[in-house]
This record gives structure tokens, sequence and C-alpha cells, in this order.
């Protein structure tokens, strides 16, 4: 199928939020930065969001769940601003009393 | 060759919209340099509030360019700042980390997108989707109603399964706002200058 030509539906929606959610994934597994990590946490967050979405919407399929994609895309959303404004107070925490924000050094708690 | 005439402007911005989010995600991915990585998410982040606004949600999408891009990626963006010294702006990954992440991320992404084209009613488009934007009367009022407890859009929805699960959203909205609240006053807490304690105590 020409994707110019056929108009698009949810999974192309599903689609688009699965890759954004495994390079966030990747993204917290691979990155030694602190807030690399956040970074990827993001953009986990943003592929669960054009998911909700998506299923939301009525322009791309019949029996849309109306409204409610929309309303917890906007929970998930302040949620996701309260979540980086504390991870980044703890990464800065971390950042004064170690000198460093390679989360690899924060092994103190270990067994 | 394609005639202009048939190209279907809701799906060239779709291709275009998500095109742009997926590459800036990689680029987030790939670089190690954390300031380019902050400026691909910017670039990702306003890529899906387009998105959004293809899916018909508009105020999400804003909100997404206000909240997201206005304020929390500032946030993070000072957070690199700060922490913005030469040992730190670039950190190598080990390859033997990339290829178990490579390992694991193709198969989470082989699983969702398996999922995302499994379902008949997802992978078939509305047949009326062209005459459907002029219809629908674009207005935030439902979802400010949605939030304060009354969900007027009710009257629109046909299934009636959907119908009895549509309530409205004051309560979450009253626990997210003092969430944010004790979250930001909590953040402020953390994030103090500890000379500033010490002269305190002392």
């Amino acid at each position: 199928m020409n994707p110019l030509t056929n108009p698009v539906g949810v999974s192309h929606f599903l689609l688009v939020g699965a890759v954004l959610f495994v390079t966030g994934v990747v993204c917290m597994a691979t990155k030694r930065n602190t807030l690399g990590v956040l970074m990827g946490i993001e953009l986990v967050l943003n592929g669960a969001n054009v998911n909700f979405v998506a299923f939301g919407s009525s322009y791309l399929r019949e029996q849309s769940l109306g409204l409610d994609g929309q309303f917890i895309a906007l929970f998930v959303i302040v949620l996701a601003a309260a979540e980086a404004a504390v991870a980044l107070a703890i990464a800065l925490n971390f950042y004064n009393n170690h000198a460093t924000i390679d989360v690899d050094k924060a092994d103190e708690l270990k067994g | 060759m394609l005639l202009w005439g048939a190209i279907n402007w809701h799906s060239f911005f779709f291709l275009l919209f998500s095109l742009i989010a997926c590459a800036a995600a990689m680029g987030v991915l790939f670089s190690g340099n954390v300031v380019r990585m902050a400026a691909h998410l910017i670039v990702s982040l306003a890529a899906t509030a387009g998105l959004f606004f293809l899916a018909g949600a508009e105020f999400v999408g804003v909100m997404q360019i206000m909240i997201y891009v206005g304020g929390t990626l500032v946030l993070l963006i000072f957070g690199v700042m700060l922490t913005a010294q030469a040992t730190f702006v670039s950190m190598k990954t080990r390859a033997g980390e990339w290829v178990v992440a490579a390992i694991v991320g193709g198969t989470l992404f082989f699983l969702l997108a398996q999922a995302a084209f499994s379902v008949d009613q997802w992978r078939t488009p509305r047949a009326d989707q062209a005459d459907l934007a002029a219809g629908v009367s674009k207005s935030s009022a439902p979802l400010g109603l949605g939030l304060l407890g009354v969900r007027v859009d009710k009257l629109d929805q046909t299934d009636d399964r959907i119908r009895g699960g549509m309530s409205g959203y004051l309560l979450p909205f009253e626990i997210v706002s003092m969430h944010l609240l004790v979250v930001l006053i909590g953040a402020a807490y953390l994030a103090r200058s500890k000379k500033r304690a010490a002269v305190g105590q002392g």
C-alpha cells in the first residue's frame, strides 16, 4: 500500500508509539549519564501517550474511546513534569555529594 | 508517478511528523553528547505534538508543547548545564551493554509492532475520514468540563458499554494538582544548597 494515498489507522500511531517506547527503554538501559536515563523515561512516557491519544481519536476508528484517552494523556504529561522535577533534584543532590553524574558510581547500597 | 491531487495530506503529515519523531528519538539514543541528546529530545517531543494534532487532540498537543517542551525540557537543560563538566558531557557505553540493549529492544519492538497490527479494527482506517474534519466542531470545553466531573461527550458515545464507563475526572484532577504542588515543594527542598543549611545549623 502507498503510505501517501491511503488513510492512516490506529495501528500506524501504535507503531510510532512502539518506536518511541523502545528507544526510550534502550536509552534507559545504555546511558551512563543520569540525565540521559531521565530523557529515556520522557521518551517512554511520550510513546505511551501516543497510544492513548490514538485510541481516543474518533478520526482513526469509529468505536473510539472518546475523550478518556485525551484525559489520561493530560494526566501523564503532568505526572511526567512532576517526575522530572523530583528526579532532577535527586540527580543534583547526587552530583553535589559525589561529584559525579555517572549512574554506575551510585553503588553505595550494594550488598 | 504520483498525482499531486491523489495525495492524502493527513497521511502525508502523519508520515512527516512520525519520521521526525522517530529519527529524533534515535538521535537521543545514539548521540553520546548529553547536550545534543537534549536538543534531539526537544525535536522528538514537538513532532509528537504534531501527531496529537493529527489525531484530533489539539488541546493535548498544545499542552505537550507548553509543559513538555516549555517546562520539562528547560528543567532537563538546567540539569545538563549544572552538571556539565568535560568528563560527564560525553560518556561512552561499553559494547557489551549495547549488544544486550539491542537484543532486549529488538525483541520488545517486534512484540509491540506485532500487537499493533494484530487487531482488525485498529488496522483498517475509518472510511469517511476525509469528511470528518469539517463536521466536528473544535472546542476544549468537553475536556474542561470532564476535569470538573461533567462528561458532556457522553451524548455522542454510541457504544453502551463504553458509555457506562465514562466518568468525570474531578478527583484525579484534584489529586494530580496536590501531587504537583507537593512534588515541586519537595524538589525545591531536595535541591537546596547544602552550604546554607550548614550555616543555619552553626
